[in-house]
């Protein structure tokens, strides 16, 4: 599967991409390879903007019509933006995953340099492409 | 689909395929101090022979008195037709299907349920049941608390005139995710909530309001007010409603200004008979915004590959076998047979029937005050308007007095005096619309020789 890993972001193993501004406020989304994964998003549950959160704590929740996983966030921070617009329209994370498909802006102090860079995200996402079962389609029916 | 249990011999393929030494090794993760190795409180194993036996005669013990006794679970006709459906192998499985490729009969049932008790309620959805009643208003106040962001404080405010089982399961089920209970007084001339019991707490963060109608003394509330006040302070209104009132009043979804956001209540009255106390079934509806937050299961209408309408589980990233851990609750079922039943009970009825059921409950509830109320030193407690039940104020403790009905072939009510012991000799008596007017002065008649 060939998706985008554009090379100024930084990224996570689970598949946030993170965009640093210089006031201290990085934006975060979810990969282009994450949303094909995902297929097609039928809601975003976001959080609230001065949430505090922990790196790799759980922020906002994305379900598409075949799973739902959670948005990990990438660094320590507050919360200081969500993108409203994803509330009725989703599907702008499938259309455009590193600009309109935005989801929420920490404010850290964080060191993006404890990130992934796009070719060590890129290494993960071909890993994950070769074993049938991605991690983000582990959600299967059951009793 | 057939139950077909395991054989040793199948259980010992899978356990070796998984390299799994025993059964018991499954259970690895469970705590030790949580396991229970033996149950020393249960008898051995009857023959099925001995079984019948036993059954026979505890049967026999049993007498059918003539039942004045409400107090959340009710006496109504069900129509023979309704279990004889019901009752069909098509029906007969409390289990929701998750192929709809096979199950269409019963999602459409389950579907024409949720769109009933959604018009019935006046609320946008309507889940397909959870347990009963009592559980489906725990399930509703922690949707709440989940779905009001503009309160943080996981507290709930609870009438004392909720059903005291009610507020005994809600409390089970919810102190444990540090839900608080604060309970409001009640009006001891109305039997109601006064709105002056809620000004203490105008101001302070509370998740959400229980509104019961009508509520445990069969009183009527003030919905409109209530549900504004609750909605004024940022409360969601949660309703806990009686489902045969709906025939008659105002439904929630239209209570206030803007209608209340959660209603639940226990859909016993709908079909399902008085078996010793169950099983019963639950019902949950709530506004659209709400329904992520929703637990049980949810069917929905669409359309197959040819444009052929059909139906199908819908929304299940709420669920638990998706989301595990982080779903909306650990209900991932429902009770199909019992709403069955009552889809099959509504049905049957239609909104002029159950108009009618609602409305001789009333009338006979009523005309039983009166003659019970005639007899001296017997006298109504509350002076509200009241549904299908009301308090009586009886000259000796209503336990004695219940004794004494009882051996005169009447169940007389429900002794209200563990639970409210400031009304003193207090009864709960309910006339539905199986009492006759010879069943009501049979009563009076057997209340009036023992006072």
């Amino acid at each position: 599967m060939s998706s985008t890993i554009p090379s100024e972001l930084r990224y996570t193993e689970t598949h946030e991409w993170v965009r640093s501004q210089e006031d201290g406020i990085v934006t975060v989304g979810i990969t282009d390879y994450a949303q094909h994964l995902l297929g097609d998003l039928v809601f975003v549950e976001l959080p609230e903007a001065g949430r505090v959160v922990t790196a790799a704590e759980g922020c906002a929740v994305i379900e598409s019509v075949k799973a739902a996983s959670d948005v990990y966030s990438p660094v320590d921070g507050v919360i200081v933006e969500v993108n409203e617009l994803l509330a009725d329209n989703p599907e702008l994370i499938n259309q455009d995953p590193y600009e309109e498909g935005w989801i929420l802006r920490i404010k850290t102090s964080a060191d993006m340099e404890g990130l992934l860079d796009a070719a060590a995200y890129e290494l993960i996402a071909i890993d994950e492409d070769e074993d049938e079962e991605g991690s983000l389609t582990n959600s299967k029916l059951a009793g | 689909m057939p139950f077909i249990p395991h054989t040793l011999d199948d259980v010992r393929v899978m356990l070796d395929t998984i390299d799994v030494p025993a059964l018991e090794t499954l259970f690895d993760e469970i705590p030790p101090s949580l396991r229970i190795s033996e149950l020393p409180a249960l008898p051995d194993a009857l023959t099925e022979w001995q079984v019948s036996r036993l059954m026979t005669e505890r049967a026999a013990e049993l007498s059918q008195p003539l039942c004045f006794l409400g107090a959340g679970a009710y006496e109504h006709h069900i129509p023979a037709a309704v279990w004889e459906i019901a009752g069909r192998g098509e029906f007969y499985s409390a289990y929701t299907p998750y192929q709809p490729e096979a199950s269409q009969g019963t999602l459409q049932v389950l579907y024409e349920y949720q769109s009933m008790m959604a018009g019935l309620t006046g609320m946008a959805v309507s889940n397909a049941s959870l347990y009963d009643g009592a559980s489906a208003l725990a399930e509703a106040l922690l949707m709440a608390v989940r779905a009001n962001r503009k309160s943080k404080s996981k507290r709930v405010l609870v009438p004392r005139t909720l059903h005291p089982f009610y507020r005994k399961a809600v409390r089970s089920i919810v102190h444990n995710q540090d839900i608080e209970l604060v309970t409001l007084p009640y009006d001891p001339s109305g039997g109601h909530t006064l709105k002056e019991a809620l000004v203490p707490y105008a101001g302070q963060d509370f998740a959400a309001l229980v509104i019961p109608q009508p509520n445990f003394f069969g009183v009527l509330e003030d919905v409109d007010e209530l549900t504004d006040w609750a909605h004024r302070h940022d409360l969601l209104a949660v309703a806990v409603v009686n489902p045969t009132t709906l025939a008659v009043l105002k439904p929630p979804g239209e209570w206030g200004r803007t209608g209340a956001d959660i209603t639940c209540g226990d859909g016993q009255p709908f079909g399902s008979p008085l078996n010793s106390g169950g099983p019963y079934f639950g019902f949950l509806c709530c506004r659209k915004e709400l329904v992520r937050q929703m637990p049980g299961r949810l069917v929905g209408r669409t359309v197959d590959l040819d444009g052929k309408p059909g139906f199908t589980l819908t929304l299940q990233a709420r669920e638990q076998h998706i989301r595990r851990s982080k779903a909306t609750s650990n209900i991932c079922t429902n009770q199909g047979l019992m709403v069955t039943a009552a889809t099959l009970y509504l049905s049957l009825l239609g909104p002029h029937g159950l108009e009618q059921v609602a409305a001789i409950c009333h009338a006979n509830t009523r005309m039983l005050v009166e003659l019970l109320s005639a007899i001296p030193g017997v006298s109504q407690i509350f002076n509200r308007p009241m549904f299908h039940e009301a308090v009586l104020k009886l000259p000796h403790p209503a336990s004695e007095i219940l004794d004494g009905l009882l051996a005169r072939g009447i169940l007389g009510g429900f002794d209200l005096s563990s639970e409210y012991p400031e009304l003193g000799n207090a009864l709960l008596v309910c006339a539905t619309e199986t009492r006759t007017e010879a069943d009501l002065r049979q009563y009076a008649e057997a209340l009036a020789m023992m006072v």
